[in-house]
């Protein structure tokens, strides 16, 4: 596949915004700064962008509790999501999401969800909207290895594949579920149970390269674009940091071997040398790249900072489209 | 007007609903074939696959026995445009999409700051009092009024199911509908045109000065029944249906209560933090000062609901129980003078 040059640049842009994002929130959690749960995404960022990347900016997306990579992704910005973060009205749900349950309607993304699995099921049903109203938007399911076991994935697959519709189902096997290897948990090869729900599944070996992510998840939302139906695509990946911030299990599951092995493959350093090799850009221009989106994310966090908490009556607001009841 | 009866007039709301907005789906199992009669609407059960012929596979969706898929699924459309009607036949599978419903459709408009709608209906018949066992019995709708961001309508008549339907269809807010499936065949005048009836409006159906009774469902007809043999017995009931748990019309129970100074609650549900226990908190708190006698509750014991046509009926709310609850009430105020 044949990519524009800003393409390849707005790839790394982006990959780089979830890193020094969650970096940035990473730091906030030891500071004290955010209350209650992050999970970052540092580490996935190639799974990320080349799956967001591969859809148009109309088309829609649902994620999990590993949720800040996936609006950014999209193209999300990163002020509202920050102010979720610490609970500001400005905040992109205005405060009353937070880190788990990011959403961002303006780019498509149609939530993130706590609950592991749950969300699937709601972007299938976006591919439906799509599929009845006609509108060509493609939906796309981000979820985990872990949720990879839920039964409400099959269940959307199955009802995906007899309707046909518009949907990629994109699994982040980052081979843990929190302390639990996949192997452990999981049967046979996950982008193998496609086959059962006859739909194309595609396991992306080397998910630290935003390229063959961005090959394999373009593929599907073609296919699903043309009316041809849903797909499965694996991409096997790995997180840097523990399975969310601050967390400190008393055992070493995960093998420091391995962890450092996977740590050599950084996907923002390896695209950017790719990206160097193939002569689409050089070091100062990266390097400028780089500073600015430094930049975008300290302005980010001070629009978090300076921001207003919401007032005590937003905890009634939005239930319903009309209040009644209690409504402070 | 003509004659429609409760299950007809179902069809009819939904007809009518499919026939003004073309967002207006409707998915579940079987829907096609209309194997529960719904999907025709008219004056009962319609000819067999009636939508179908009128909509088309498009807006009529056979869905697979998927109720997690179908629920998540309906409630994400909502969120992207179109109106979802979800039939999931037996009120004992909303347990199935439990995760979808409180997790998803009930939470998705709040967690994200108002950026989503929700306009999705859940119709659901409560099949019990049919000798269908344990399994397919359940009148689960007090455990949905826990979940707030949920409405839920429980009507008791075809003229209520028609007009509270319609308006649950086009509002944008989720709906849980409880249709009584022992009420299927009840039969009224209904108006065969377009009228809606908003929700947390309660409807009197006798005005009565020495007891309230509020009747759920099929406990409006019990409650009817109890009032008419009182009456004979000098005791003047006042009947008032919710018609919606929620929102729940407290004031129209609270303004009752205010003259008549008693209350009873007839609700099929368990006993256990039911709509009654809920109702009979609201009047406790807020018209203690009213009640001249205990507030008695009429439910169904908590006890699973058992096969044999020997043991189940008795266990449900009916007039017998509701006049010895009023008698109940009424002697305490004649201790009390
Ligand atoms: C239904 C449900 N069960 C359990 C949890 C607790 N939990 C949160 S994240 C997680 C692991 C998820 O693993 P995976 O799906 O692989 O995603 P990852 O964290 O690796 O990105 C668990 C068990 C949950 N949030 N929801
Ligand atoms: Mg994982």
């Amino acid at each position: 596949m044949t990519r524009p040059n800003d393409l390849l640049l707005e790839m790394q842009k982006r990959m780089l915004r979830i890193r020094f994002f969650d970096e940035r929130a990473s730091k906030m959690v030891k500071r004290g700064e955010i209350p209650g749960t992050v999970h970052t995404s540092i580490g996935q960022e190639a799974q990320v962008v080349g799956a967001c990347m591969a859809l148009a900016e109309g088309d829609y997306m649902t994620g999990n509790h590993r949720s800040h990579g996936h609006p950014i992704g999209k193209g999300a910005a990163l002020g509202p999501l920050m102010a979720e973060l610490t609970g500001k009205a400005t905040g992109v749900c205005g405060g009353k999401g937070g880190s788990m349950h990011l959403a961002d309607f303006k780019v498509g993304s149609l939530g993130e969800s706590g609950i592991v699995g749950s969300s699937i099921p709601i972007a299938t049903g976006a591919a439906l909207s799509s599929k009845v109203l006609g509108t060509g938007r493609v939906s796309l399911a981000f979820f985990g290895d872990g949720a990879a076991n839920q039964g409400c994935l099959y269940e959307a697959m199955n009802l995906s594949s007899v309707w046909d519709l518009p949907i990629v189902f994109l699994c982040e096997n980052n081979q843990y579920a929190l302390s639990t290897p996949a192997h452990t948990v999981t049967a046979g090869v996950i982008a193998e149970r496609a086959a059962g729900f006859a739909m194309p599944g595609v396991r992306v070996e080397d998910g630290q390269d935003v390229l063959k992510v961005h090959d394999a998840v373009k593929t599907a939302v073609d296919r699903a674009r043309a009316g041809q139906g849903p797909s499965l695509v694996e991409v096997i990946t790995y997180r840097f940091n523990e399975h969310s911030e601050g967390l400190k299990l008393g055992t070493d599951y995960r093998n420091p071997a391995e962890r450092e092995a996977w740590m050599k493959r950084d996907p923002i350093k390896m695209f950017r040398a790719h990206l160097i090799d193939k002569g689409i850009a050089d070091a100062v221009v990266l390097d400028a790249l780089e500073a600015e989106v430094a930049a975008e994310v300290e302005a980010a966090y001070q629009f978090a900072e300076e921001s207003d908490y919401p007032a005590a009556s937003v905890a009634f607001k939005d239930l319903y489209t009309e209040p009644f009841g209690v409504t402070q | 007007m003509t004659v429609m009866s409760y299950l007809g007039a179902i069809g009819a709301a939904q007809r009518e609903a499919m026939e003004a907005d073309p967002r207006v789906i409707i998915m579940g199992e079987d829907v096609e074939a209309n194997v529960y009669g719904t999907m025709g609407g008219g004056k009962s059960r319609a000819d067999k696959g009636d939508f179908l012929q009128m909509f088309g596979a498009r807006r009529i969706r056979n869905t697979p026995i998927s109720e997690e898929a179908m629920v998540g699924a309906a409630a994400g459309a909502a969120m992207t445009g179109l109106r979802p009607i979800v039939d999931l036949s037996y009120s004992s599978f909303l347990y199935m999409a439990m995760d979808q419903l409180v997790n998803q459709v009930a939470k998705n408009r709040y967690m994200f700051g108002g950026q989503a709608s929700l306009p999705v209906v859940f119709r659901s018949a409560m099949f019990f009092g049919l000798n269908t066992g344990a399994h397919h019995s359940d009148r689960p709708y007090p455990m949905f009024m826990n979940v707030p961001g949920l409405k839920i309508m429980v009507p008791a008549t075809p003229s209520d199911a028609k007009g509270l339907l319609r308006t649950a269809v086009d509002m944008d807010d989720p709906v849980l509908s409880f249709e009584a499936c022992i009420l299927w065949g009840l039969k009224e005048e209904v108006d065969e045109g377009e009228y809606r009836i908003p929700f947390g409006v309660a409807r009197t159906h006798r005005h009565g000065n020495d007891v309230t009774i509020v009747g759920i469902s099929t406990g409006v007809h019990a409650a009817l029944q109890a009032a008419q043999k009182l009456e004979a017995e000098g005791i003047s009931a006042e009947v008032i249906d919710p018609r919606t748990m929620v929102p729940l019309d407290s004031d129209a129970i609270l303004n009752s209560v205010a003259r008549t100074g008693r209350l009873v609650i007839v609700d099929p549900a368990h006993t256990t933090c039911g709509a009654a226990a809920e109702i009979s908190a609201i009047v406790a708190e807020k018209a203690f000062d009213c009640l001249r006698g205990p507030i008695m509750r009429v439910t169904t014991p908590d006890t699973q609901i058992p096969f044999s046509p020997a043991i189940e009926k008795q266990l449900y709310p009916d007039a017998a129980k509701t006049i010895a609850a009023v008698k109940r009430t009424m002697e305490a105020r004649t201790r009390a003078a």
